[in-house]
């Protein structure tokens, strides 16, 4: 038998619940609005500080007939931050892969959660600055979306890679992830396991080497 | 717990001339002649020498993806591991027809983990191991090789990495492949790729990823799946690997 102490105490707290839910849900809406307010469409765009003015960087932009990398000019406010820069050069490259008559189509705009910077080990045998290692999360919409192919995946890659070193040199390495988690393969082929070293997207098609015997 | 990594070590290491599953076993039998004790003593004819064994030329056709990793949808119709399995089986009949030993990773529409493809590959010594993918993306034929640095070779090589001391002999036949697919018109791109197994095979790797042919000057607009188009890859590649028989070594 429950006492009418406890049934009094079970209903104040479940009032004191729903106050609590309506007033975190009000405090939601108030941020958003906020934010719209500002110009801001969502927490996860990056927010550049106006008056900057655009920077001309340069995408590598895949061509799936010929498997090659196309160097386009862009000119892109960028915010001071590395790895915001980063970020809004890839999304600037997939916008491009998104575009009317892209030669590397893909069917989403945007694919880029976070990109993060670590600094690269030095070696016994190595002098000077080793550079850093990007590490690109890449959203598991546009792992979704990627053509699934040796040549289209590889050439994603090489693109991102390219356009990451030509505009940030000091990026030497480069790891993938999908929505924060190591994943086998970026759509069925292309190795994500491994680091990848950013000289090797270079972007013109290098013939065999001579057989050394 | 040394004894246990030691022994996990091991097996990530594959010799650079004997057979993977050779790890762990007893050594083979030794091809040297042995001298009988008493032959110092006294004189008599020497025994003949050895003929050193010819190695066999072999080739490894591994079918990509298969039973439920279905590869790239090529068609709401068409898959990927479907693509693969009838083009190896096209080019292991073709080959056999012209006297060349070949080994297959996979044969039905099974999964196959990538390590045991790359077990089978180094198993049988091959003199080439082709990887055989499809895609919807591009045109004609793209041919990889792996991106992996060349590295000298050791007696054990990582697994990982086994196939960066067979570089230089993988980029030769791919200019072999280059040469024979140029010879029948269809376009090939070239390049260097991380696809599994790749990196772990111990012999001559390419990845061959045959893709539509898009009609130009010279070529005709061809699907994946049409049975000419498959046909003159095939013949192609055959040709291409009858003229490796001869320089692989």
């Amino acid at each position: 038998m429950i006492s009418r102490a406890h049934k009094i105490l079970f209903m104040v707290m479940l009032l004191a619940c729903v106050i609590m839910a309506t007033f975190l849900i009000r405090l939601r809406n108030r941020a958003q609005d906020r934010l719209q307010a500002q110009g801001v469409e969502a927490p996860a765009s990056i927010a550049v500080a106006p008056g900057i003015p655009p920077r001309t960087v340069t995408l590598y932009v895949p061509n799936d007939l010929d498997g090659s990398l196309t160097a386009v000019e862009r000119s892109l406010a960028l915010p001071a931050d590395d790895n915001a820069q980063a970020r809004v050069l890839l999304e600037s490259l997939i916008e491009a892969f998104h575009a009317t008559g892209s030669t590397h189509p893909m069917s989403i705009a945007s694919g880029v959660n976070e990109v993060y910077f670590l600094p690269v080990p030095k070696s016994q045998s190595q002098s000077g600055d080793p550079g850093q290692l990007a590490v690109v999360d890449l959203s598991g919409a546009l792992a979704a979306a990627q053509p699934s192919g040796i040549e289209p995946e590889t050439l994603t890659l090489l693109s991102i890679m390219a356009t990451l070193h030509a505009n940030l040199p000091n990026i030497t390495e480069v790891h993938f992830l999908v929505d924060g988690q190591p994943h086998e393969t970026l759509a069925g082929h292309a190795d994500l396991t491994r680091t990848y070293l950013a000289s090797e997207a270079n972007p013109e098609p290098s013939p065999p080497e001579s057989p050394a015997q | 717990m040394r004894w246990i990594e030691a022994a996990a070590l091991l097996t990530l290491l594959v010799p650079a001339s004997a057979p993977m599953s050779a790890v762990g076993q007893t050594a083979p039998p030794t091809t040297q002649p042995v001298l009988p004790a008493q032959s110092t003593a006294a004189p008599s004819v020497p025994p003949a020498p050895a003929q050193p064994a010819q190695p066999k030329f072999v080739v490894v056709l591994d079918a990509a993806h298969g039973g439920s990793d279905s590869g790239a949808h090529l068609r709401p119709d068409l898959q990927e591991k479907d693509v693969t399995l009838t083009l190896t089986t096209r080019l292991r009949s073709t080959l056999q027809a012209h006297g060349i030993a070949v080994v297959t990773t996979r044969q039905s529409d099974a999964g196959i983990p990538a390590l045991n493809r790359a077990e089978t590959a180094n198993h049988a010594q091959a003199a080439a191991c082709l990887v055989i993918h499809a895609t919807a993306t591009g045109s004609g034929v793209h041919l990889y090789a792996s991106s992996l640095s060349p590295a000298p070779a050791v007696r054990l090589q990582p697994w990982q990495t086994a196939q960066a001391a067979w570089i230089t002999q993988s980029l030769k036949l791919e200019s072999e492949i280059d040469a024979a697919l140029a010879h029948a018109q269809i376009p090939i791109t070239l390049g260097r790729a991380s696809v599994q197994p790749m990196d772990n095979l111990a012999c001559p790797a390419i990845a061959i990823e045959v893709a539509p042919l898009v009609g130009g000057h010279v070529t005709t607009a061809r699907d994946v799946s049409d049975a000419d188009y498959q046909k003159s890859v095939v013949d192609a590649l055959v040709a291409a690997l009858d003229a490796w028989r001869s320089d692989w070594k």
